[in-house]
């Protein structure tokens, strides 16, 4: 089955990717380019690298503008999936959704009504043992931002390793924080892992943060190659 | 030993993820051993092993065990509890004469639970997660326990332990999953 994932870059996009991967021919990345940095349904910060991402997996990308408007998007991401049926030939459509009702609703009334199989591979997984199948399966995940309290500005940059799953987990059982951020409390940006054919390197970068919001802005990045970094070695 | 009977439109696919591995999870979770089978593999499984069934849902696209509902009639003569979710349910109902019919849903919604239940507990509204392009007509005889004649959102067998429901209970409503494998087997069918 020919499949897109709707994609942002972030680890549950990059995640749901590399289980289709396993199962299917992922034939495109599709990203909704949002110009509302308080989206509904779409990842904002550093969405614009999603393109170099995708040539790091080697996987075609399509990306799609929208004002970011709430239901308004709805027909953006519609006409983004319909643009990627017709252009790829897709079947089916992949999303990273993981408890979110009201994102999942969406995107399957939107599969439905173009005839299209929707699979969504990390529903209701266990937050907390999902980051740490991304950290053994060798996924380098860094926190592009941060939207809740009591989050700092340490997060802003910071990748994930075992130290921050337990203060995530720790933040869950204090403050019923999503641990993967699925309530919209952080954000994430994937440099690499087993479905990159090439690695991100960030070159150059900025912080802003205040009253519990802030981003880590990617300013510079580049593409390393694994192979030759091996061969190199 | 719960066997969990994967539906979706082939072995190991991209669905179970969805449908499958949540339902394995609440009853890891909460004490119960569970294995999953693909219904393409019903003449490989050794049913003595499993004390209770769970027939798992399927994406909306996906209506191929309709197809080969002829790969379900041991289900008339089990002794064991069985559950049906969505698509599991459409088989239940049709494998004891029920209809499937077109009655697609996607979403939250509110379920009157109408009949009090050892599954579903005391009447009550609650909230469930549809996401079904069919639905069914109650089989002769079952009882319905949500929902209404025209619109079925969950029901059981008058005697055995045979339920269906047609929303995700792994969605919001996972102590249903928990209170299916808690139910004694040898329960008094008056009082279930």
């Amino acid at each position: 089955m020919k499949l897109g994932v709707l994609f942002s870059g972030g680890k549950d996009s990059v995640y749901a990717c590399r289980r289709a991967l396993e199962k299917n021919e992922v034939a495109c990345l599709i990203t909704l380019v949002s110009e509302n940095p308080d989206s509904y349904m779409f990842h904002t910060p550093n969405i614009r690298h999603s393109e170099m991402q995708a040539e790091a997996l080697g996987i075609p990308y399509l990306s799609w503008p929208t004002p970011g408007e709430k239901e308004a998007e709805l027909a953006d991401l519609q006409a983004a999936v319909a643009a990627a049926r017709d252009r790829f030939g897709l079947q089916g459509i992949v999303t990273g959704a993981i408890e979110s009702v009201y994102q999942a609703a969406r995107v399957q009334r939107i599969c439905r009504s173009l005839d299209l199989w929707c699979f969504n591979p990390l529903w209701q997984i266990n937050q907390v043992d999902y980051l740490r199948l991304l950290l053994s399966e060798g996924f380098r995940v860094i926190v592009s931002g941060v939207f809740a309290y009591p989050f700092d500005e340490s997060w802003l940059g910071a990748e994930l390793d075992e130290e921050h799953i337990l203060a995530l987990e720790r933040l869950q059982k204090r403050y019923g924080i999503h641990p993967s951020g699925e309530g919209g409390e952080l954000e994430t940006f994937v440099l690499d892992g087993p479905i990159f054919k090439k690695r991100i390197d960030i070159l150059s970068s900025s912080k802003s943060y205040a009253d519990f919001r802030g981003h880590f802005v990617i300013e510079k990045l580049q593409l390393v190659d694994k192979m030759k970094q091996l061969v190199d070695k | 030993m719960i066997l969990l009977l994967d539906l979706c439109y082939e072995k190991d696919s991209l669905s179970q993820y969805e449908f499958v591995y949540p339902i394995a999870d609440t009853l890891t979770r909460s004490g119960f051993s569970s294995e999953i089978r693909h219904f393409t593999e019903l003449n490989e499984i050794e049913w003595e092993r499993y004390d209770r069934i769970i027939l798992c849902g399927t994406a909306l696209k996906d209506n191929d065990y309709a197809e080969r509902m002829e790969l379900f009639s041991w289900i008339l003569n089990s002794k064991k509890p069985i559950l049906g979710i969505c698509a599991g349910m459409q088989v239940i109902s049709a494998v004891f004469g029920g209809k499937i019919l077109p009655q697609p849903s996607i979403g939250l919604e509110n379920i009157s639970i109408i009949r009090d239940s050892n599954l579903l507990g005391r009447q009550r509204e609650i909230e469930g997660y549809h996401l079904h392009n069919f639905g069914v007509t109650l089989p002769e005889g079952f009882l319905l326990l949500a929902g209404r004649l025209d619109r079925v959102e969950a029901f059981r067998h008058p005697q055995r332990l045979i339920y269906g429901i047609v929303f995700h209970p792994e969605v919001r409503n996972r102590w249903i999953i928990e209170q299916f494998a808690r139910l004694p087997p040898l329960l008094d069918p008056s009082s279930a």
